[in-house]
């Protein structure tokens, strides 16, 4: 099946830096792949990328973005000019933001800012677009939405701005939708809530949805496929269950380790939570693998090579050689990259 | 919509506060212009060249100069709560017929100022911003210092020399064309013209600043969270600018337009005497030269009335502009 989104090989530049290198990744029509990372890692960045709304400093170095459209044509997303771009944006892929705080403009009624959207890309009048907002409203169960399509960003809780901005991402039933950490800002009890809103409305417009999210219980429960990243880099690509089931990248055995389980009965009282010692800053200047001066397992090798993505088994791409030289010879062999 | 009543609340408190700030100013005007020497009647005696002493004090006791000075006071308040500006000495007629004669002047002047320089700089500010750091950019902070820092007064005359005497395009003093005759869409047409010089004088100065503010209002909200929102809609740059950018930034705008209002009406006073301009400006300062306090104080009056009111005006505007502030 070809896929909807196809990343291939991207970097993003700054002047002096290049967080993001060499990154690849594809989503297909209806499934949902997670990108986790923790701050720093390039996955934020990547997310903007994709729809080129980088700040005026980065840019994209090299890749592509082969992204399939409507009529099921293939359009490269990085080199696209920027009439084309704006009616892929809001219409065929739609982004929710971090911040529903800051992400909605103060002084326009959260309907007007539905309707502009409806009303550039498909031509309604202010009235219908108005309705359409409406619509919008009930759909991502908003309660009253004929009174609240009135209010303002400041009459709303978090959780029913971010409700507002998954209303004008899923405006124009996008074929792709982009959710940087969508509920990294919310309470706790809303955050569920948020991300069966995005599950439901993925499965009803059939939409692929890339979730950015560093929180690996939201991976565990919403991803259909997750990519771990380290210092701009994927080092580790696997369907849910084997990710969770089979870690192999040391790094992403750090994270896991790191996530509390209440099942174990633990509690900082009684035992510490796991640590990934050192920061991610550790990586700047790294010749070889940007983990290994975090890496228990880290050998002389991997100082001085970067190392590559092997695929150990379908689906499953690793970027470290001493975990994976551990696994049996003859499965790694018969293993074949998918995507 | 429903933020009718409460401005409707809003603009009955304003003009309850406003009685008793009106009449602090008017007392403690009527002292401070007692503090200059020389009263009408004295200018006036000048002026004759041979007055006596006698002259002198018929004159003083015809203006009621000659009484105690609470005793002026209490006769000025009592004329004030008639509805009554007195009678100018100088002019011998209602103080309120020679403001009302030359209010409308002043006004559109005025109008005309602000409306010039909140075009001009909000337009030449969105050009800065969308160029920031680049060559428009730069050449655009070059003329707003410019515009900042030369007097109005001296580029009133030398728009008097560049248009007026050597190219001949605008005139160069007065307020229409005496004994035109001129009505309707002529008259507006031949009244234009004689506003825009001394309008873009005073205005130039406004410009400038609102240039300077406009652009670091709008670089401000570019980089804020909202915008990007509207730019992955896929909303064109002008839209993006227009409904997101540009409304943010017109805050604070229109917060300094408010102030500096009041402050148009004392560079009028420069300008309208450039232009023999035949306004409020000219009036007080002639009022001034010849110690004419009760047209002053009618003036002075006016001017404070004119500020209670844009400061509502202002409120109101801002309250529409940004729903998160409260008319209270």
């Amino acid at each position: 099946m070809a896929a909807l989104l196809d990343v291939r090989d991207l970097s993003i530049a700054f002047p002096r830096a290049t967080p993001v290198h060499g990154l690849s990744l594809t989503v297909a029509a209806g499934e949902t792949v997670a990108l986790v990372g923790e701050s720093g890692s390039g996955k934020s960045l990547t997310a903007l990328a994709l729809m080129r709304l980088l700040p005026d400093t980065a840019r994209i170095a090299s890749g592509e973005v082969l992204f399939r459209g409507r009529g099921g044509g293939v359009s490269d997303l990085a080199r696209l000019d920027d009439a084309a771009l704006r009616q892929v944006r809001g219409r065929d892929i739609a982004m929710v933001f971090q911040e529903p705080m800051t992400s909605l403009n103060p002084v326009l009624s959260v309907g007007r800012q539905i309707a502009e959207v409806v009303r550039f890309h498909e031509g309604l009048s202010w009235r219908a677009a108005r309705a359409r907002a409406v619509e919008l409203l009930d759909l991502v169960r908003i309660p009253e939405p004929r009174r609240r399509v009135e209010d303002y960003p400041h009459e709303l809780s978090g959780g029913m701005r971010q409700r507002v901005m998954i209303a004008i991402a899923v405006a124009c039933a996008p074929r792709l939708l982009i959710a940087d950490e969508p509920t990294t800002a919310l309470d706790v009890t809303i955050q569920a809530q948020v991300l069966d809103l995005l599950d439901a409305l993925r499965r009803d417009f059939s939409m692929g949805l890339l979730l950015i999210t560093h929180d690996l219980g939201v991976v565990a429960e919403w991803a259909d496929r997750v990519a771990v990243m380290y210092a701009g880099r994927k080092v580790e690509e696997a369907p849910f269950e084997t990710l969770f089931g089979t870690p192999l990248h040391p790094y992403t055995r750090g994270l896991l380790a790191a996530s509390p389980r209440l099942d174990a009965g633990q509690h900082y009282s009684v035992g510490a939570l796991a640590e990934i010692r050192g920061s991610i800053a550790s990586a700047a200047g790294e010749r070889g693998c940007a983990f290994a001066p975090r890496c228990a397992v880290a050998r002389t090798l991997c100082r001085d090579a970067l190392p590559e993505l092997d695929a150990v088994a379908p689906g499953h791409l690793v970027a470290c050689p001493v975990t994976t030289a551990a696994i049996p010879q003859e499965e790694a062999h018969h293993a074949t990259p998918v995507g | 919509m429903r933020r009718l009543p409460r401005i409707l609340k809003a603009v009955r408190r304003t003009a309850l506060q406003a009685v008793p700030t009106v009449i602090g100013i008017v007392i403690l005007n009527f002292f401070l212009l007692r503090l200059t020497p020389g009263d009408a009647a004295d200018v006036l005696a000048g002026e004759a060249g041979a007055a006596t002493v006698e002259t002198l004090s018929a004159l003083k006791a015809k203006f009621g100069l000659d009484l105690p000075v609470l005793q002026q006071l209490g006769g000025y308040l009592h004329n004030l709560a008639h509805f009554s500006l007195g009678v100018s000495p100088r002019y011998n007629q209602p103080v309120a017929a020679l403001i009302a004669a030359r209010l409308p002047n002043t006004l559109s002047l005025m109008g005309s100022a602000l409306a010039l320089a909140l075009l001009l700089g909000i337009t030449l500010g969105a050009i800065m911003a969308s160029f920031a750091g680049r060559p428009a950019d730069r050449a655009l902070s070059v003329l707003s210092l410019l515009f900042y820092s030369i007097p109005s007064f001296w580029i009133g005359l030398m728009f008097i020399v560049l248009f007026s005497v050597k190219l001949g395009w605008l005139p160069s003093g007065g307020a229409e064309t005496i004994g035109a005759g001129l009505t309707g869409w002529g008259a507006f047409v031949d009244r234009a013209r004689y506003q825009v010089l001394p309008a873009l004088s005073l205005a130039l100065f406004y410009v400038a600043i609102y240039a300077r503010l406009t652009r670091g209002d709008m670089l401000e909200v570019k980089a804020q969270d909202h915008v990007r929102t509207a730019r992955a809609k896929g909303l064109p740059p002008l839209a993006v600018t227009r409904d997101h950018v540009l409304r943010n930034a017109l805050i604070p705008v229109t917060t300094m337009a408010g102030i500096h209002l009041a402050g148009l009406m004392g560079g009028a006073v420069v300008v309208e005497t450039v232009f023999s301009w035949p306004g409020l400006g000219r009036l007080a300062y002639e009022a001034v030269m010849g110690r004419d306090f009760h047209v002053l104080l009618g003036i002075l009056l006016l001017s404070s009335l004119l500020v209670v009111v844009v400061n509502a005006a202002v409120d109101i505007l801002q309250a529409w502009l940004d729903p998160r502030i409260e008319v209270r």
